[in-house]
């Protein structure tokens, strides 16, 4: 039995598709209507998360199980950054997959969850390749660049995108000795660095997410080389969450033929409204949660 | 030859990766016009759901028939699969009714249910195949011109064809298993140039006894 082929399997299924949090079972019914191949459970949606403030963590089990009952499509569910006891009630509860995510107040500042001691597979967040790199070897099956989730702007995720990418096509053009020390610069173990020096991708199946809220924001990363998308607060914060949840998923799929963009972009109301970067101040900013 | 993979959502370039290491150009088709030049199409695993609204959201449906219509070979894999069946159980309305079946989506459960095991499938060869079944269907009922080609150790169908239509519950892409991958690529060549004699587009790989 090839465990890992059965976790990182579920992200392939993923792949050219939507993931669309959602905090209640009728948000998770419009989403799987629109076309979602998977939704994210969750008590409150990141833009809720930083205006509420506190300490954000796992969501109510009941709330998970109602939305696992209420669609076919996976279900995911974010558990805190190091805290693998939520990890654990998150499998007890049968969810398809678990996102060790820095949405929710971290548990742990040094360790991450030791993912490998899981049945049940993991997607984390990462800012650049070490990040990614790392997760990988804590034994994450699939990884989504953080953005700056809750905000409406994709600025943090065209960025992010485009360092992970960045970094593995330097990878590709160095000579084997200077793999170790780009392993060293990366933080992240030697053979792991030079498969994706020799694949050109990185092992697992890569997803974007913080900040996407319109069909542009998910054909841009598209484009940009992600193979699917997360959308946060970008659908449930819009002005009609079935209509820009379809045309996301459009976009998510015909990303690279503008004609098709321009016409599923038409008559869908105002997006969410968003926030600058510049009006974040430094310690407010999720995604530098996480090492 | 060119073989499409339907790319609206799902590990699509898996199945264009195995169709590339076999010597077949893979085609991707996520619009009708994407059909023309192709002589065969496989429908990857992913999320039935978001495929089916794909599908009718940019008119799909109709050239996918007619393209079944013609005798070109379509493989499915898992959702592919429940895109092809005639009957999904409980509820959902078919998609391309094209294999006369009932199809049950995620019939083990959930991810933590998902599993790999070796399984017999003599039409592909001796060597038993890994099957990789994720949240998986599996085949409640078989029409009688349905040719059962797998089944698990509890007697449950998980491989099936019917004339050109070739559908499995798991992932040989995922399983670098190339064999169903190179069965669709012969019948592909065989229906671009029918061989002497194959006129009557008779069926080879049917076995006595096997259909229900």
């Amino acid at each position: 039995m090839n465990a890992l082929r059965l976790k990182t399997g579920l992200a392939e299924m993923l792949k050219g598709g939507v993931i669309m949090d959602v905090t209640n079972a009728e948000q998770a019914r419009i989403a799987e209507e629109a076309g979602a191949c998977a939704v994210m459970a969750l008590e409150r949606i990141p833009s809720e998360i930083r205006a509420h403030g506190g300490v954000a963590r796992m969501s109510p089990p009941e709330l998970i199980e109602r939305i696992m009952g209420s669609v076919s499509i996976p279900v995911m569910a974010k558990a805190r950054i190091g805290h693998f006891v939520e990890a654990q009630i998150l499998e007890a509860l049968g969810v398809d997959y678990i996102d060790e995510s820095e949405v929710l107040t971290p548990a742990d500042e040094t360790n991450h969850i030791d993912k490998h001691a899981f049945k049940v597979p993991f997607v984390c967040g990462c800012r650049n390749l070490g990040e990614a790199l790392r997760r990988i070897n804590e034994g994450a099956a699939m990884i989504r660049t953080k953005g700056e989730a809750g905000t409406g702007n994709v600025v943090s995720a065209v960025q992010q995108l485009r360092a992970v990418l960045g970094e593995i096509r330097r990878l590709q053009g160095m000579r084997e000795d200077e793999l170790f020390v780009a392993a060293k610069e990366l933080q992240a173990p030697y053979d792991v660095v030079r498969d994706v020096a020799e694949s050109g991708k990185l092992p697992v199946v890569n997803f974007v997410a913080g900040g996407i809220s319109t069909p542009a924001d998910a054909a841009l990363v598209m484009q940009l080389g992600a193979e699917g998308v997360f959308v946060g607060s970008g659908i449930f914060k819009s002005e009609d969450p079935a209509r820009m949840a379809n045309a996301i998923v459009q976009a998510t799929t015909h990303f690279d033929d503008a004609k098709i963009l321009a016409d599923v972009s038409k008559g869908l109301g105002a997006p969410m409204r968003g926030i600058a970067m510049e009006a974040i101040p430094e310690q407010e900013r999720l995604a530098v949660r996480g090492w | 030859m060119k073989i499409g993979v339907l790319a609206l959502q799902g590990d699509f370039a898996e199945h264009a990766a195995m169709l590339d290491s076999i010597g077949v150009h893979p085609v991707e088709v996520r619009l009708p016009a994407d059909l023309d030049g192709i002589s065969g199409l496989c429908l990857p695993g992913g999320e039935s759901t978001t495929m089916r609204h794909l599908i009718d959201r940019w008119a799909l449906r109709q050239p996918l028939l007619e393209f079944a219509a013609t005798g070109a070979p379509i493989y499915g894999t898992c959702a592919g699969m429940i895109i092809l069946a005639r009957e999904i159980a409980d509820g959902d309305e078919p998609v391309l009714p094209l294999l006369d079946v009932t199809v049950r989506r995620n019939a083990f459960g959930r991810q933590l249910d998902s599993f790999e095991g070796e399984l017999p499938v003599p039409l592909v060869g001796d060597t038993p195949v890994r099957g990789v079944f994720i949240r998986a269907p599996v085949i409640e009922r078989v029409g009688p011109g349905v040719d059962v080609m797998a089944t698990l150790d509890d007697g449950r169908v998980v491989a099936v064809r019917e004339r050109n239509i070739v559908a499995t519950a798991f992932h040989p892409e995922l399983a670098g298993e190339p064999r169903f991958h190179r069965l669709i690529a012969t019948m592909a060549a065989e229906h671009d140039d029918p061989g002497e004699g194959s006129g009557r587009r008779h069926h080879p790989t049917r076995r006595a006894g096997s259909a229900k």
